[in-house]
Formats: structure tokens, sequence, C-alpha cells
């Protein structure tokens, strides 16, 4: 009764500073209930009726002795009744005007002697004793649920066989909680009935009425109202009028009604009724009580209204139905007898109604406050009327907590009430308990972990190989792993790994394999010496024609521990470690298995490792590309996608992919293209594809069965590690002058182009290599033109991944070279120029080298010279001239060589000091070096001062040997600026002989 | 003397021969060096004439706890039962190698049917849950008080009935047992220890046999 006192009763603050109950129908109907509840309770439980309260209620009674009849101790004033207590206190005192009552029974007596006025005696009661279940139970009830959650098994709550007085008691007790939670519930459930009429307006509800009492405001005799009029036409859009200020608190709109016999009404109609306010901007102020809706105001406000509505038959029309949330009369069956947690339950549900009445007004908020269906089926409605909207705290609205939570709390909160449920139903509890994940960690929680561990430490081979069992299938669950590793029961798992018993060992790597899922666990594994003895594991010969038991069982050994390296080798340091304990061999004999089983987790570790140079070399070396090719063509998914994942890294090598094409696995690989739905596989394939496609032989045998073709028709629609490797291939195919044609004609230049516009590093270095492959075609450059390619590749200078920078400069240089009006085109990119200008800034020599190939390719256009030469190109490439990256030199000189057609560059460039360096160039192993600093040289030598300082840098002696290189260009280059140096000599003597 | 021996020997050779044509898993060497164990163990019976000749009961459990490390009373008792198949109170030679046989060397299948026969007490053919209540009730010797034993052990009945009752008829009949025992190998000795464990049958054949492997 705790609850219904304290949330539906009303209580009003007296002028004395104690609470009084409100003299309230509804109050009324609450004392009624609990007065016929005390008065009945001695005969219907006699034996509860009994029991003597922890602390006695009291308070100031209207009684006097002369009410008590002959059977009470009266002496004087003072009262007592016969019957005492343990400690010999009575269970009734009298001292005017207080009285002390310390048992049911008394109270029942008490309420019958008080005859007409134990309406006021159970009033007075109540208001003296705010608490009273914890005054007759005790404020411990703990103590009482568990005794009682104990009985739940089974036994009937008051276990007639027991003996104890003490655990008699505290039965009664129970029994007695349980009348008093009953009560409690029909108390609550009267109330929300009471207010059932009170609470539930809406704006749709109001809106109808009001409309309806507009048809009341006619001219004439049948006039009822004279006028009924909103205070404001605006309309939010959740149907209510008035600000949103005032929507927070409830309230909807406000009316102003003329009725024909009294002043002008000032109406607010709110969620939880309809009151007179205080007037016009007064809204807020409450002056009548609160009426169910604006007909029954105006009833009581306007008997002229009352009489000829009434007369109209105004109920008759049927005012539409006031929306109510929907009620369920009792309180769930479920819900019954609950005892002191499923009252923060119903708690619970109250504040999630109030929140559902929130809703509508605040339309924006309205999902994240929506109560969770199960709310909404327990149908409680929210005593909404007492709690003012801005009662609720906004941050129990973060209460709504998900509804598995919930569930949760619910199930483990069941048990205590719930004693008839049939056995059926804790089966099923306990069933969907255990599907549960959580049950899995349960067993880490209750220890049960380390009884595990533990047992491995024992010598029983049975217990280690049961707990292995369990081990080995809860490690699936990422927790469990984490918390095998944090007790060290990693290193107890590895030392099974020595045992002669193979189911043991087999057991012990699968769990290796489940529980090597993370880097700190895989470490461990290698730091406890764990891949040697994972590596021994896999000494036997698979591929026997027939296996004895015995032979059987190590091949399972073997699969096992190569499953628990697979797991380990995602480590760089276990690679390696691998390799050290002799894994490659064995896995390279693992690979003749001819059962799918053994060979995934084999290929999955030897493409795991091929991420390393030394693996690359030995899967080549030891004979495994043979395998790998045969397992392509196996009719498994899984299998076929680690070996195409293999040779996808190997083929990174010349030789790998000559193996490749040798065992013919560039058919199978082009045939898995057609498992598309599979996008890891087709990953792998067109990987693997993309790296064999390098060697230009394979291309030619990859035309055989259409590879390119295939390919373009992936080039849309395919996730980014696809896309990457098929434009990859598409770029190697494309260095061969027919499959330009060809990708043209299948509409790739396109998709390729569409290509540019995205983000990812790896496919935009790839697509930019096409992209420039293609452009080597005249026809090709139309259409990457046509598309805006260009101005797309270009832009892709301004990436910040200096691959994409690099890979887009390239690209730009082939079309440029290609495109019919380079000139026109280049500088019809606003700002490409400077652009790629300030790039000579980077610190990426591959980037400075395309980008100086492309300065190169662009100045050869007089006018974008000119320009390049405002953004200052000159001191730019001058500064990069001390490099000794030769492919830089090589580009670096041809840039300078072309940048020396316009105007003073020459000069510029001798002024700057780039002649010195470039003549060191020709030292360089680098022949391309030679030819392009020869040219460049050629050029610088056309100013005087240049050819001094070359003359003076030793530029004669390496020139003259160029003069007689097989190179036409080198040749003459270098001629030429041996040509010039001596013009000048000449000059020179001239000038001295005449001067 | 020498005479003695020889005619020993000849003996020894003519049992194993008769008896290795009946045992698959033995070849005759072994069966031979399985009877001289077998004599060592008995050793000169203690009052000849009486009761049949073999290893009675006493030294029978002895051997069982000492080599095998089977321990638990009602254990051996049912085993040395199962490997006196005649019922006369003591195991002979062939009774001893035929249970080795099974100890040593059975198959999965073999030591499945040895395993039931034992645990079947009263040999009806049926584990009834009160015969498992019996073996397993001195299984949880680390809960503190009796009750606590007793309601462990009653809970320990009911999981494994639930496992291991296939057909839900209330009873574990021989099929139930092999299901389950198939299925998961470890119930193989579920209601008590009853065969060798691996280092044990390892240390055994060493010993005995060792003179075959050199």
């Amino acid at each position: 009764m705790g609850l219904s006192l304290t949330r539906a009763a009303q209580w009003t603050t007296a002028a004395s500073g104690v609470d009084k109950l409100a003299p309230t129908p509804m109050n009324e109907s609450l004392l009624k209930e609990v007065l016929c509840f005390v008065e009945q309770f001695s005969s219907q439980h006699p034996q509860e009726a009994e029991l003597v309260f922890e602390e006695p209620l009291q308070w100031s009674t209207t009684l006097v002795a002369s009410d008590f009849k002959t059977d009470y101790d009266i002496s004087d004033l003072d009262v007592q009744s016969p019957e005492k207590d343990n400690e010999g206190r009575p269970l009734l005192q009298l001292f005017p005007p207080t009285v002390c009552v310390r048992s049911f029974s008394q109270l029942s007596k008490l309420v019958k002697l008080a005859d007409n006025k134990k309406m006021e005696e159970v009033q007075a009661c109540l208001e003296e004793n705010r608490d009273p279940v914890v005054k007759i139970l005790g404020p411990s009830l703990d103590s009482i649920l568990e005794k009682e959650d104990a009985h739940t098994d089974g036994l009937s709550l008051v276990d007639e066989g027991k003996e104890e007085d003490q655990g008699k008691e505290s039965d009664v007790k129970v029994k007695l909680f349980l009348l008093l939670q009953d009560l409690d519930k029909q108390l609550l459930s009267k109330c929300l009935k009471a207010m059932d009429g009170r609470v539930g307006l809406d704006p749709d509800a109001v809106r109808n009425e009001v409309e309806m009492l507009k048809r009341y405001c006619s001219e004439g005799e049948k006039r009822v109202l004279k006028s009924v009029r909103y205070t404001s036409d605006y309309v939010f859009s959740n149907g209510c009028r008035a600000p949103p200020w005032r929507q927070v608190l409830n309230e909807i709109c406000y009316l102003v009604i003329e009725p024909c016999d009294t002043e002008t009404l000032y109406i607010t109609c709110s969620t939880a009724g309809v009151f007179l306010n205080g007037g016009i901007n007064r809204e807020g102020e409450q002056t009548s009580d609160v009426f169910e809706d604006i007909g029954a105001l105006l009833k009581s406000t306007s008997p002229h209204f009352a009489q000829n509505a009434n007369e109209q038959d105004f109920e008759a029309q049927e005012l539409p139905p006031t929306q109510k949330t929907q009620h369920v009369e009792s309180v769930d069956a479920e819900e019954q007898g609950q005892l002191q947690r499923s009252d923060e339950q119903q708690e619970k549900n109250v504040h999630e109604k109030a929140k559902q009445q929130h809703a509508p007004n605040k339309a924006h908020d309205r999902k994240k406050y929506e109560p969770c269906p199960r709310w909404k089926n327990l149908g409680l409605v929210s005593p909404c009327g007492k709690t003012p909207a801005g009662s609720v705290p906004v941050d129990t609205f973060s209460e709504s907590s998900s509804e598995s939570e919930e569930e949760e709390e619910q199930s483990e909160r069941r048990p205590e009430s719930d004693t008839d449920l049939p056995s059926e139903y804790w089966q099923i509890q306990k069933l969907v308990k255990y599907l549960k994940e959580t049950c899995q960690l349960a067993i880490r929680d209750v220890g049960g972990l380390e009884v595990l561990i533990n047992l491995l430490d024992t010598d029983e081979v049975q217990c280690k190989i049961g707990s292995l069992k369990i081990l080995r299938k809860i490690s699936h669950n990422v927790h469990i792993r984490r918390a095998i590793v944090d007790m060290g029961g990693l290193q107890s798992i590895m030392k099974n790994l020595d045992s002669p018993v193979k189911d043991l060992k087999a057991l012990d790597a699968e769990t290796i394999a489940n529980v090597a899922r993370f880097r700190r666990a895989r470490r461990t594994v290698r730091q406890y010496g764990g891949i040697k003895k994972l590596v021994k594991l896999l000494d036997c010969v698979p591929n026997l024609a027939n296996l004895t038991a015995e032979q059987e069982k190590d091949v399972e050994v073997a699969r096992c521990g190569t499953l628990a390296l697979w797991s380990c080798s995602k480590s760089t340091n276990n690679k390696e470690a691998i390799r050290k304990a002799g894994g490659v061999f064995m896995l390279g004999r693992l690979l003749k298995s001819p059962h799918e089983n053994m060979l995934i987790p084999v290929v999955g570790t030897l493409q795991e490792c091929a991420s390393e140079e030394k693996y690359r070399i030995a899967i080549q070396t030891e004979g495994m590309i043979k395998d790998l090719v045969k397992n392509l063509s196996r009719d498994n998914d899984e299998l076929q996608m680690h070996c195409a994942n293999a040779i996808f890294k190997c083929a990174q090598d010349k030789q790998t992919r000559y193996l490749v094409r040798q065992y013919k696995g560039l058919q199978p690989l082009v045939s898995l293209l057609s498992k598309a739905h599979n996008k890891q596989l087709l990953a792998a394939a067109t990987g693997a594809i993309w790296k064999c496609s390098i060697s230009v032989e394979n291309v030619t045998k990859f035309q055989e069965y259409k590879a390119l073709e295939t390919l373009l028709r992936l080039l849309t629609d395919q996730p980014e590690e696809v896309l990457v490797n098929v434009v990859g291939a598409v770029g190697e195919f494309a260095q061969i002058p027919d499959n330009k044609a060809t990708i043209r004609n299948c509409g790739g230049i396109r998709s390729l182009v569409n290509l540019l516009t995205g983000t990812n590093q790896a496919l935009l270095v790839n697509v930019t290599k096409a992209v420039g492959a293609c452009a080597t075609d005249m026809d090709n450059m139309i259409i990457i033109d046509k598309l805006d390619g260009v101005r797309l590749v270009w832009s892709l200078l301004k990436n910040p991944c200096a691959d994409v920078q690099s890979s887009a400069a390239w690209a730009l240089c082939q079309c440029i070279e290609n495109a019919k009006d380079a000139g026109e085109m280049v500088r019809s990119l606003v700002g490409g120029l400077e652009l790629i200008v300030n790039l000579l800034k980077s610190t990426n020599n591959e980037v400075l080298a395309s980008i100086c190939a492309a300065i190169a390719k662009i100045a050869r256009n007089e006018e974008n010279l000119a320009v390049l030469t405002d953004h200052g190109v000159v001191q730019l490439l001058t500064k990069l001239t001390n490099t000794t990256d030769d492919r830089l030199r090589r580009h670096l000189a041809e840039a300078v060589g072309h940048c020396c057609m316009w105007g003073s560059n020459r000069a510029s460039f001798g002024d700057a000091g780039a002649v010195a360096p470039l003549v060191h160039y020709l030292k360089s192993k680098d022949k391309a070096v030679h030819k392009t600093t020869a040219m460049a040289l050629y050029q610088l030598s056309r100013d005087p001062n240049n050819c001094i300082t070359m003359h003076d840098r030793g530029v004669v002696k390496p020139l003259i040997y160029h003069m007689g290189s097989d190179d036409e260009m080198l040749l003459e280059a270098a001629a030429g600026c041996v040509r010039n140096i001596r013009l000048l000599a000449q000059e020179n003597r001239k000038a001295k002989l005449f001067h | 003397m020498s005479n003695m021996s020889a005619m020993k020997k000849r003996l020894i050779k003519t049992l194993a021969e008769s008896i290795s044509g009946q045992v698959e898993l033995f070849n005759t060497a072994e069966v031979e060096c399985l009877i001289r164990d077998y004599n060592e163990r008995l050793g000169e019976p203690t009052s000849p004439g009486k009761g049949a000749p073999g290893l009675d009961r006493v030294k029978f459990r002895s051997i069982l706890q000492n080599t095998f490390g089977i321990s638990d009373d009602i254990m051996m008792d049912r085993v040395f039962r199962k490997f006196d198949k005649d019922n006369d109170s003591s195991v002979s030679t062939k009774e001893w190698i035929e249970g080795l046989s099974i100890f040593l060397r059975g198959s999965l299948d073999d030591k499945i049917k040895f395993c039931f026969r034992v645990y079947d007490l009263n040999d009806d053919t049926l584990v009834s849950m009160e015969e498992m209540y019996h073996m397993l009730k001195n299984c949880l010797p680390g809960l503190p008080t009796k009750e606590e034993r007793d309601e462990g052990v009653k809970d320990l009945v009911e999981i494994t009935f639930k496992k291991m009752d296939r057909d839900h008829d209330g009873r574990l009949s021989f099929s139930d047992f092999e299901q389950s025992v198939k299925e998961e190998n470890l119930l193989l000795e579920a209601f008590g220890t009853c065969l060798p464990n691996f280092k044990r049958v390892e240390a055994f054949e060493q010993r005995v046999f060792r003179e075959l492997q050199k």
C-alpha cells in the first residue's frame, strides 16, 4: 500500500505543516478500501492478524476510554488490551489522544469500536503513519524476501512441516506482506479507474469538442452559448495551439467562451483536463477544478448551458470520445502477487506512461520517448493529473533502456513471486538462458574457467580432454579468449602439445587456434615456445594411400596444428618463427593432402605468410606453386580463394608468374571470375590475374580465355577490393596495343574515367595508371578528353597521397603527349599549371620525377612554358638539381632541357646554379640520365656564361665520350654542346686578338 | 631343477598356444609373457587345494589398485566379477588374459560393452538411476556436508541421465549407453574408473613385454 498512498492518494499540506489527505472523492474511496480491508482482516486471515507489528501504528484518536468495551483493561482515561506481545507490551494502548496498535486483530477491533468514526480513524492512522508497511513488517524486508526465495522451488509458501517458530513467524510475515501487496495493487487499480474519466484529453478530442460547441452558438431561441473561440489561430504540427513552452506543461490550447448567462470564461485545455484560467496571458493560473472535458466545465459554470445542452440532447450527440490511453482494468495477471521490487517496476511503468503522454506534444522527440511495446501491453496508465509535466526529471528519460535489458531484469525478478507456474515455465526459462552468449561468460564469472584450466595441469588425460572440449567451444567467445590468456591458461594449454595422447594434442591445438585470435595471445604462444611445438605437430605424411587408424590420428593432429598456426600467422613475428621452426617444408608436404579440410588451413597459413618475401621465395622454390595451381580447380570456394590469394601475393615475382603459366594456372584463374557472387573469392582471383598479367606472355595467354572482356564487365558495381585488382589488371593488359582497342570497344574508358572520382587511394593509383596506359592510343585519348578525364586526373594531383599524385602525373604525361591540341587542353585547366609547379616542392622523389616528366611535356607548348616560367619553374627545378636519385635526375634534366626554350630561362638556370650539378650527372651509371642531361646541357650551352661554367666543371671530356654513343640523340646533343663551347672559345680568342 | 623349469616352460607354451587361439588381440609370445607375469603375481598357492586355483578377490583387488589405478571399492568388485566369468571367485589364467585384452588392447566397442556390464550392478542389462546414484555417491568428496554431497550427486545423476537416456524410457539401456559414448567418448567411464588409463597401460605393457621388444 506504500505505492498507492504515495502516488495515488492526494495529499495536501495543512496549516500545521502536517500532510493531510485531501477530501477528494478518490481519497475517500481509497480510505474505504483500506477500512474494508482492515475490518475483514481478522476474520479472513486469523493467523496473520495475530502477527505483532515491528513497530506500533500510532496516531491521535478521537476515541476515548468510554468507547472501549469491557474486554479491555480500562483505568481512568487509559486503555490497554489484555493481549500482550512477547515483551509484555499490550497490543493496544490508549493514552488519550494517542493510540498505539501492534496487530491487525487489534486494528480490526478498533475500527469496529469506532463505529461511525471509523473513517476518521483510518484517515488519521494513515496520515500519521506514512509508511505503514515498514512499521508493520519492519524496515528489513530483504530477510523476508530471501526466506521467500528459498520457498519458491516447489515447496508451498507456508510449509507446515517447519517446526521452528522463527521460520513459522517469518512465513506468516511473508504472507502478510503478500496480502498488503495485494491491497496495494487493488488500491492502485481503483485509483486508476477513478482517474480514467479525467485524463487523456488530446488535441483532436479538444478540437472535435470545440467544433461541436461552436454549433451551439447559433442565434435565436436555441442558443446555448454566445461564442466559442481559440486565443490563437495558429495550430502547431502536433495539433496544439498553446505555445511550445506551455505545451511542455501538457497544455493543448486556450479558449474564450461566452455563455449566455455568466461572464466570459477563459479556459485552459490540457491533457490532464479542462479548467478555468486567470484570463488572457494568465492561462497557467488554475482558478477552477479540473474537468474531464469542456462540456463538463460549462455545465458546472453555466446553468443555462447545462439545461439547454441537456435539452438538445448534448449527450446523445455523442461527444467524440475523448481519446484515452488504453486501460487494463486490473493489473496484468502476471503482475499479481509481485513483491517489493515489482513496485519499482510499476513505478517505472508510470514513468513510461508519463513519457508517453508527453510524446504527442513534442512531435520532434516522439521517437525518443516512445515506450517499448511491452509497457503498452501492460497498459498501466499514469495518474497524469497528479504528475505535473515538469516533475518528470529529464534524466529519467534515459531510463528507457533497451528492451532486452529490461527483459533480463524481469526474468530475475519473477521467481520471487510466481510459485504456481508450471515446471515447463522454468524449463523454458532455463533453456532460453543457456542459449544466451552471456551464459558462456557465466562460466568465466563463477570461476569455472579457472577450474577448467586447473584441470589441464592434472595427470588425468580424461580430465584434460574433457576440459579442452569445453574450452575449445567457449573460446569462440572473445571475452573468454581474453580471460583464458589473462589467467595464464594459454601456457597450461600449450603444455599438452607434447603429450603422447594424440586426441589430446589435436584438441589442444584446436583450442589454441580459437584462442590465438588476438595479438597478445599470439605473442604468448610464440614467447612460450608454442610455435615450435605446433610446427612439430605437422609432421606426418598426409597423402598415403591406406592410412592406419594411428596415421589417421596423426593427420588429424597435423590438421589441428595447422589451424593453430593459421591463427598465429596473423602476426609478423610468428610468421618468421614458423619459418625458422621448419614450418614451410611441413606445410609444403601437407599441401599434398587430398582433403579439403586439411588444405584450407594449410593454404590459409601459406597465403597469410606470403606477405613476407622469404615465404614467397620458399613457396616458389619448394615447388608449391604447382599444388596451389592444382587446388585452384577444386570446387571449394574457400580453398580456391586462399590459393588465389597466395598466387596474388607471390606473383609479384617474375619466376612465379612464369610457373603459374607453366602449370596452366591462368585458365582456372579466369574461370573463377564467373563466381562473381563471392566477393572475397573474386577479389583474390582478380588480384592473382592482375599480378600474373605483369608478364606480357601471360597477358597473351589470358587473351585466349577472353579475360579482358570479363574483367571490363567487372569495372562497375563491385566492392573496392575487387575494383582495385580489376583496374590493376586492365592497366597491365592495356600495355598491349590490341587490348587498348578492346578496352575502348567494351566501354572500358568510360568506366575507368568514372572511377577517377573515387576516394580509395589504391584504386586511384591503379585507375590513373590504366587511364595513362589507355591514353597512348589516340582514339582512346579523344574519348578521355571528351569525358573530361584529363581534368579529373589533373585534380588528383591535389590528392594527399604521394602515390596517387605521381601516378596521376605519369598519366598526364601520356595524355598531354597524345592529345590533339594538348596546349589548349592544358591551358583550359584553370590553376593547373600553378598546381603542377608547386608540386616541385614535394619531398617524394617519385612525385618529383613524375612532375618533372609532366613539366617536360607541358613545356613543349611555348605559351604554357611562359606560364610555367612565371610560376618560377626555373628556380624550383634548380633547387632539385643536387639529387642523387637517377630516376629523378633523368626527368629533371629533361624538364630543364625543355624549359630552356623560353626567354632568358637559359641564363636564369645558369644564374641559379643549375649547370654545375647537371655536368655531374654525366658521371651517373644510368644511360637514360646521360641522354636527357646531354640534351639539357646542349640547350644550356647556348648561353655563353653557362658554357664557361660547364667548361670549368670539366664537361668536355665526358661529352666527347658520349659523342661516340650508339644513341643518335645523345650523340647529337653531346656534339652540339661541345660545338657551342668550342664556338665560344673561338670567339674569345678572336676577341682577345682584336682587343 | 632344470628339468622342472623346462617342463614348466613347455607347459606355459602349450597353454599360451591354446589361449592365443581364443584371444585375438595378443600373439602367442605376448600371451606367454602374460602367463609368466600372471604366475608371478599368483605366487605359490597359500593353501593348496582350497578353492579353485587363480587370483582371488584380494589379490585381484590389489593388482587393480597398484598396477591399473582402479581404486574405487564398488568398481574393483565389479571388475573382479566381470573378469571372473565362471563365477568361481577366482580369476584363472585364461580369464585374466581375456580381461587384459580389453584393458590393454580393447577397441572402443569392447570397452563400451565391458563398462556397461560393470555398471549394470544387478546384471539386469539396464543401469537404473538407483545404480547410478550408488556408483556416484562418493564422487563429490569436496563438498562440506553430507546433505550437500547427496544433493550434488542427485543433481549429477539427473544431468547424466538426461544426457544419456536416448529413448527417454527412464532407464539406461546398452544402446543408450553405446550411442552416448560414441558421441562423446568421455562418457565411457561416466560412473567410475574401471579401465586403466593410457600411462598405466603403457607402463604395464613395457614391463611385461620388455623381453619381446629387445
